[in-house]
């Protein structure tokens, strides 16, 4: 199982920001470097959620806002790790819409579930394999400051 | 041209994050990318050979799709062209 080192500050920043936007759904990209068992991610760059039709159950990200962003962690020497984003009162589990809108192989996609606008639990899913054919979601430790997170720490 | 790989297809342009290539036209240069790295074919095209539509191309920081020319756009060893793959989803 591969783990995603989140330093606690982003680790806060990504769960918060799932309470400020509730009930709507939060999104953000995580920048940091690959490691030989996962990401280890430096920051994290909110974004808008496009879908303002559907903000409750869904997100998309303005792909023009990941050019910018993307731009800017290449610049810092660094690269896209993953993606953020919070499923308001509902489970911190990957959705049939969230696989299939899912492309960005071997990239950390963490989701936080927003029980009644509080932060509750935080996953994060590895979307692995080499194409969009043998795509899958792999559940990976989230490491915060190093230390593995589980639920019940929170 | 300078091509921004992003991070899930560098693997397959030689763990490459720029390619740089000789071309004329946002067509031309994505020829030129594909043919110096073939993997990355079916990562970006369908088997019709179209864009796949989950694939957003940004030429500088305009999207392809709404060029009057799209990929036929005229393009210079100055500009860029952002491979960027969506990013969406939901409960």
């Amino acid at each position: 199982m591969s783990t995603l080192h989140l330093p606690r500050a982003v680790y806060d920043a990504i769960r918060a920001h799932g309470e400020e936007t509730y009930p709507h759904e939060c999104c953000g990209v995580l920048i940091g470097r690959t490691t030989t068992n996962g990401w280890r991610v430096e920051a994290a760059v909110k974004a808008g959620n496009t879908r303002t039709d559907s903000a409750h159950n869904r997100y998309e990200i303005a792909p023009i806002e990941l050019v910018k962003i993307e731009r800017e962690a290449r610049r810092q020497g660094l690269g896209i790790a993953g993606f953020y984003h919070s499923h308001p009162d509902h489970p911190a589990q990957w959705s049939p819409t969230d696989f299939a809108e899912a492309h960005w192989l071997g990239c950390s996609y963490v989701i936080t579930a927003v029980a009644q606008g509080k932060a509750a639990v935080t996953n994060s899913f590895l979307l692995a394999g080499t194409t969009e054919e043998d795509k899958r979601y792999e559940q990976e430790t989230i490491a915060v400051d190093d230390e593995p997170v589980t639920p019940t720490h929170l | 041209m300078t091509i921004f790989i992003p991070t899930p297809l560098r693997a397959f342009a030689g763990g490459q994050d720029t390619v740089e290539v000789d071309a004329t036209t946002i067509t031309e240069a994505l020829d030129g990318l594909t043919n110096a790295h073939p993997a990355l074919r079916k990562h970006l095209f369908t088997d019709k050979g179209k864009v796949r539509a989950f694939v957003n191309l940004y030429f500088n920081d305009e999207d392809v799709r709404y060029l009057p020319q799209k990929e036929l756009t005229p393009v210079s060893a100055a500009d860029t062209l952002s491979i960027i793959p969506s990013i969406a989803g939901g409960d």
